[in-house]
């Protein structure tokens, strides 16, 4: 009976691990074994250079694209945080009926499950020169000329990556919160807590797991993005996935793959210092 | 929990950030539905020019937009294939995971790092895989098996999250009771965890048809929809670019309302209580 269990276990598991050796492992292992590929105008050359790691990592624009990419993720973690704590706050503790918590929430989901393309081009009629925002503003009196740097801007990258991922920030850290027993509130204020210092003491450090998890997905998600930089930054701005695809797209794969495996390990640092904080696993 | 008397000032503020929070979300969407419906010489945004649906139908006309019908149905093949396959392989390997299983901890980590590893790495490695290998990319294998890299972490984390709830003593019920393997699995479980099932088809449908970064290099020679969509970027500055947003926003909120209406009818047949569990249930993480 119990190798019967134990089997029906690896049965039941295996194609579920396969899916993830056969799109996930083997494709990584592809770009790592490319990386130290030759490449010509048309063709890939299977031999072992280092020339590729040489290019990427002596070359000023990989670190100028690193400490753009540095910035964005770090903008857009600072914001979708605090929304998404404030948001998430606001759901858990002062929202007190089950049922609108689950209405709010959804209404706060329901546009992560749409197109994030075309997400990023409804910021167009608000941000361009005679768009929403300047014609409000200059009706308004507060600025006579229009703001040029709305559209095709690093501002506008960094709203539209908010705009996108304050979704994946709110529903761990609500999740945290929902966990918190409500008793150490109603102990801390018995024992003469203001409300600021139940936050201070209480919640927020029993919400760092959410917060952790929140963090890993937007900073990842930001570290390899290149459609949100190249739609809404007009090309005029570089960062690491970008500088990917242009490579690419010029069919110079063994010099992407590199610049791919330094990004991977970039990305697993960071990840590993999040991880530190939290055991994912409890928190589910 | 129900009521502690007067709400305290900080529940107005805080209802506040959250009113402008939800306009910030719809806000955008509902500016490019509502500058979709302009009349022949709409502009990109407001003030409006008149009303129609002439941008509807230029978006039909052939010679403006590429191949959008096939793009749909290629999308939308796909998304149903990797909804499926979402909610099979999450459903056993939730169930696998119930048990100890050698290299469950690895296995786990895997899933982890098909949700971090960015996207577009997914995406050129499956196209060398491929190249490598001598095969030719398509949306029906290579395509489809990165889009499972992106649904199935999601799957596996809520199954995570509805069995660390499950009370095993159904099941103990049933057995006890006579039933086999399949019919606890079946009969039991299935039903009573169905609720989430939808959720996670709902992700792996949603999460499918939205996809981008892990298509663009593993699609081959047919678009779906977001590629032709992100090609239509480039082309077109019409108004047809928001009349295309409105289409395809409005079929993303019927499958979300379908999704929906099937869960709760689910969760009314099986007389199941709304659980606080069940919001962190639905989450994906």
């Amino acid at each position: 009976m119990r190798l019967g269990t134990r089997f029906s276990a690896y049965l039941q598991v295996a194609p579920l691990t396969l899916v993830f050796v056969g799109f996930l492992v083997f494709p990584l292992l592809a770009i790592v074994v490319v990386s130290f590929w030759d490449y010509t105008a048309y063709t890939m050359v299977p031999t072992f250079v280092l020339t590729n790691y040489r290019d990427v990592l002596l070359s000023s624009v990989t670190y100028t694209a690193y400490v753009n990419t540095f910035k964005y993720a770090g903008f857009t973690w600072f914001f979708t945080l605090t929304i998404g704590f404030t948001v998430a706050y606001f759901l858990a503790f002062h929202v007190r009926t089950f049922i609108w918590q689950l209405i709010l929430f959804l209404i706060c989901t329901v546009p992560f499950l749409t197109s994030n393309i075309i997400r990023m081009i409804s910021w167009v009629p608000f941000l361009r020169r005679h768009g929403i925002f300047n014609s409000t503003l200059q009706a308004m009196g507060l600025i006579s000329e229009p703001l040029e740097f709305l559209l095709f801007s690093d501002f506008a990258m960094v709203l539209a990556f908010v705009h996108l991922y304050t979704l994946f920030m709110v529903i761990p850290i609500f999740n945290s919160m929902m966990r918190i027993d409500r008793s150490l509130l109603a102990a801390a204020a018995d024992c003469g807590a203001s409300d600021g210092q139940v936050l201070r003491d209480v919640i927020i450090p029993l919400s760092k797991p959410g917060m952790a998890i929140g963090s890993i997905f937007v900073v990842t998600l930001v570290m390899g993005d290149f459609i949100t930089v190249r739609l809404m930054s007009g090309g005029q701005s570089a960062s690491v996935g970008l500088m990917m695809m242009n490579q690419i797209a010029l069919l110079q794969y063994p010099a992407a793959a590199a610049n791919a495996v330094i990004l991977l390990i970039v990305t697993l640092l960071i990840v590993m210092a999040m991880v530190r904080i939290v055991d994912i696993r409890k928190e589910l | 929990m129900m009521d502690k008397g007067r709400r305290p000032g900080s529940f107005y503020v805080l209802g506040a950030f959250f009113a402008v929070f939800v306009l910030f979300l719809y806000g955008p969407l509902s500016a490019i539905i509502l500058l979709s419906f302009q009349g022949p010489s709409g502009g990109l945004t407001l003030p409006m020019n008149g009303v129609s649906i002439y941008w509807f139908t230029a978006l039909f006309a052939q010679q403006r937009v590429g191949d959008f019908w096939g793009a749909f149905q290629r999308s939308l093949f796909l998304a149903t294939l990797v909804t499926l396959l979402t909610v099979a392989l999450s459903l056993l390997a939730g169930l696998a995971f119930r048990k100890r299983f050698r290299g469950a901890t690895a296995l786990f980590y895997l899933a982890v790092a098909s949700l971090i590893v960015p996207s577009i790495l997914i995406s050129l490695g499956i196209g060398l895989m491929f190249n490598i290998l001598g095969w030719e990319t398509a949306w029906y294998s290579s395509a489809l098996g990165a889009h499972l890299t992106w649904t199935l972490p999601f799957g596996l984390l809520i199954m995570f999250a509805v069995f660390n709830r499950f009370n095993p003593a159904y099941e103990e019920a049933a057995r006890d009771l006579g039933a086999s393997g399949w019919q606890t699995i079946m009969g039991v479980v299935v039903p009573i965890i169905a609720p989430s099932l939808i959720g996670i088809a709902l992700f792996g449908f949603t999460l499918s048809y939205d996809e981008f970064g892990r298509t663009l290099l593993t699609a081959g020679v047919y678009n779906s929809l977001p590629l032709e969509i992100y090609g239509m970027t480039t082309n077109i500055t019409s108004p047809a670019l928001y009349a295309l947003g409105t289409l395809t926003t409005g079929f993303s909120f019927g499958v979300i309302a379908i999704f929906l209406a099937v869960s709760l009818t689910l969760r009314k047949r099986g007389h199941l209580p709304f659980e606080r569990g069940a919001t962190a249930a639905g989450s994906p993480a």
